[in-house]
């Protein structure tokens, strides 16, 4: 009941649960089908809705911030990365003795670059809760930080901007070191197995995209609470007019802080469900470019609408697969056409399309 | 010998360090009759004084007109008031007891002072109900705002606001889409919602009919009494009209008083009419 007052008003937020539903109960069955059958999906292709649908859950804390709080953020793939990473130092702890040097505790790179112990940040990660909470807690508190000092220097508008890039790229950089223990520019790669399942298998596969889709079902709601609360109300209020709030008394700055660090927690998990999906996380994913791109699909879905950014994402994604199958050069003009014609023609993004006239937020 | 002292005062079991004590607001206290005091303020910008040792004194419940021309400071010293701005030298009292250049807007807001801007300045994209929603005197953390739930008796409280800026009709509309006139009124029934006990106002009539400058003439008056209301405004009819006979005026202009009294005073004053007519 309570569930359904977040979404009672909301027409393509329950069209997007409703989707998500049918896709956890349908994918499942029909990728369990013999592959000779018309209805059949590869399990190639449902790794790859899986991966769409972190995405989508990426594009929707950065819709977040951007679409409600007027954040514009060129900085969320860190995010997403960081929890990627945790999540990839858990998957390599798992290799075990399965390594190419048959290490019985480090990983192959550490191996090769003749370390004899794991370094401190890499212990308890052999375990999944640990891991689990740190996907959480490492990119919420990295935002934490970043934004209590952003905010309260009321660092804003294109100079934020700006510096959430940097923070990526200085990350980017960061991690592209071997001494920094991730992997170097290799990254992290050749996992085995999760919670104990082989992750060539196909009923792993299915599990994570299963667990994709669930987790952008709970990260819409959970957004959604906080935009259908007064907090939500008051991040529009201090998106549109950030003096007037701030002299009607609200503190601006924490509450930039607090809804900037729940978006950093979501990108994390997306990252985490994202890294076992595509099996492997290296340094590119900060790469600066990767977080416009970011923008670029909440801004094709339509900015604040939530269900818009996952659209935009989900889209995107589907055509960036399509083209750099079947005309690889054409891929970057066409996302560069894309954008122009959205911006021209559907200024409310995809989501604009069935919008009608409710009361917009 | 100093080090050893600042050992022992670290040692000292009953110690509390003062960033351990909670900034508990002082309560306000006007047993004075004065709500408002400004005093020595300068502030300068590149060089250009745009207040200039200022003295100005609010009495509680008092409705005060000030007029100066263009650049006289007006804006700036409501920027200090609300703590925009900090000035170089001088003080800012709200009562006896709260110092109000040691804090920031929003603690200023939640002391009792509330600002109208020049241009009116509401949230667009929301309705006009939640923009005085959002305008009630409440917890303003940030955990408080997420759980916070509409009180019957806050509903009531929106509703009579409402009536009293004449937007009973307009409830459910983005603010965005009202005339300017009805922006400047919500804005002001924002102000109401706040219920402070200082409301500044600047320039409340531009752009409004004759029929709506009287309306916020009557209203304005009507506040004062319970809030104290200053009033910076360019137009003279208007100033008039609020001014009546026995309110104070007061003229700004390069950042200090120039004159001070009611509205004939000030009228004949010759150092006035020089700066007004430019003799």
């Amino acid at each position: 009941m309570m569930l359904w007052n977040l979404i009672k008003e909301d027409r393509g937020g329950q069209i997007l649960l409703l989707l998500l539903a049918i896709a956890i109960i349908a994918v499942p069955m029909l990728n369990a089908l013999p592959p000779d059958h018309a209805l059949h999906i590869p399990t190639y292709t449902v790794a790859l809705l899986g991966k769409y649908l972190t995405l989508a859950l990426l594009a929707l804390s950065v819709d977040l911030v951007w679409g409600y709080l007027g954040i514009l953020t060129l900085g969320h793939g860190a995010f997403f990365a960081l929890g990627g990473y945790v999540m990839g130092m858990y998957l390599m702890r798992q290799i075990g003795e399965r390594g190419v040097y048959g290490h019985p505790e480090l990983p192959d790179f550490m191996v090769f670059l003749n370390w004899d112990s794991l370094p401190w940040y890499w212990t308890g990660l052999d375990q999944f809760w640990f891991a689990a909470i740190l996907i959480i807690l490492v990119p919420g508190l990295l935002a934490f930080i970043f934004g209590a000092l952003a905010f309260r220097s009321r660092v804003s508008g294109v100079y934020l901007s700006i510096i959430t890039q940097a923070l990526t790229f200085a990350l980017m950089l960061a991690f592209f070191r071997n001494e920094m223990g991730f992997g170097g520019n290799n990254g992290l790669t050749d996992f085995k197995d999760i919670l104990g399942f082989s992750l060539q298998a196909r009923e792993t596969k299915v599990g994570l995209f299963v667990a994709s889709a669930v987790a952008l079902a709970l990260g819409y709601l959970i957004s959604r609470a906080v935009i259908q609360s007064r907090l939500g109300k008051v991040c529009v209020a201090v998106r549109d007019a950030e003096s007037r709030a701030r002299f009607l008394g609200y503190r601006v700055e924490n509450v930039k802080l607090w809804v900037f660090t729940l978006s950093a927690m979501i990108a994390g998990v997306a990252g985490a469900l994202y890294v076992p999906q595509v099996g492997i996380i290296n340094p590119n994913e900060f790469s600066p470019l990767n977080s416009i791109e970011i923008v670029v699909w909440v801004a094709v879905g339509g900015r604040a609408t939530l269900y818009g950014a996952v659209a935009g994402a989900l889209f995107i994604n589907y055509a960036k697969t399509w083209f750099t199958t079947e005309l690889p050069d054409v891929w970057l003009f066409a996302l560069g056409a894309i954008f122009v014609l959205v911006t021209l023609f559907l200024p409310k993004g995809i989501a604009g399309l069935f919008r009608r006239k409710e009361a917009s937020v | 010998m100093s080090q050893a002292r600042l050992l022992d005062e670290i040692k000292d079991k009953n110690r509390v360090f003062s960033f351990m004590h909670t900034q508990q607001a002082p309560t306000l206290n006007v047993s004075k009759n004065v709500l408002l005091y400004l005093e020595g303020l300068s502030v300068s910008f590149d060089g250009f004084k745009a207040i200039n040792n200022l003295n100005l004194y609010i009495n509680d419940g008092e409705l005060r007109c000030i007029i100066g021309p263009n650049g006289a400071g007006k804006t700036t010293m409501m920027d200090i008031i609300t703590g925009k701005t900090k000035p170089d030298t001088g003080s800012a009292w709200f009562g006896q007891t709260i110092n109000l250049l040691e804090m920031d807007e929003p603690a200023i807001a939640q002391a009792g002072i509330g600002r109208k801007f020049q241009k009116p300045t509401v949230f667009e994209f929301l309705s006009v109900r939640d923009n005085l929603l959002l305008s009630m005197p409440e917890e303003r953390k940030v955990f408080s705002i997420l759980t916070a739930r509409l009180t019957g008796e806050q509903s009531d409280r929106i509703d009579e606001v409402l009536e009293i800026i004449g937007l009973k009709e307009q409830t459910l509309l983005q603010a965005g889409s009202l005339s300017h006139g009805q922006k400047q009124w919500l804005e002001i029934g924002m102000l109401l919602m706040q219920r402070p006990r200082l409301l500044l106002v600047d320039e409340p009539v531009a752009g409004m009919t004759h029929q709506e400058m009287d309306r916020t003439a009557e209203l304005l008056i009507s506040l004062s009494g319970k809030h104290s209301v200053v009033v910076v405004e360019h137009d003279m009819d208007f100033v008039r009209h609020l001014a009546g006979k026995d309110r104070t005026v007061t003229v700004l202009h390069q950042g200090s008083v120039l004159a001070e009294g009611s509205m004939d005073q000030v009228q004949n004053n010759r150092k006035v009419i020089e700066v007004y007519l430019g003799e």
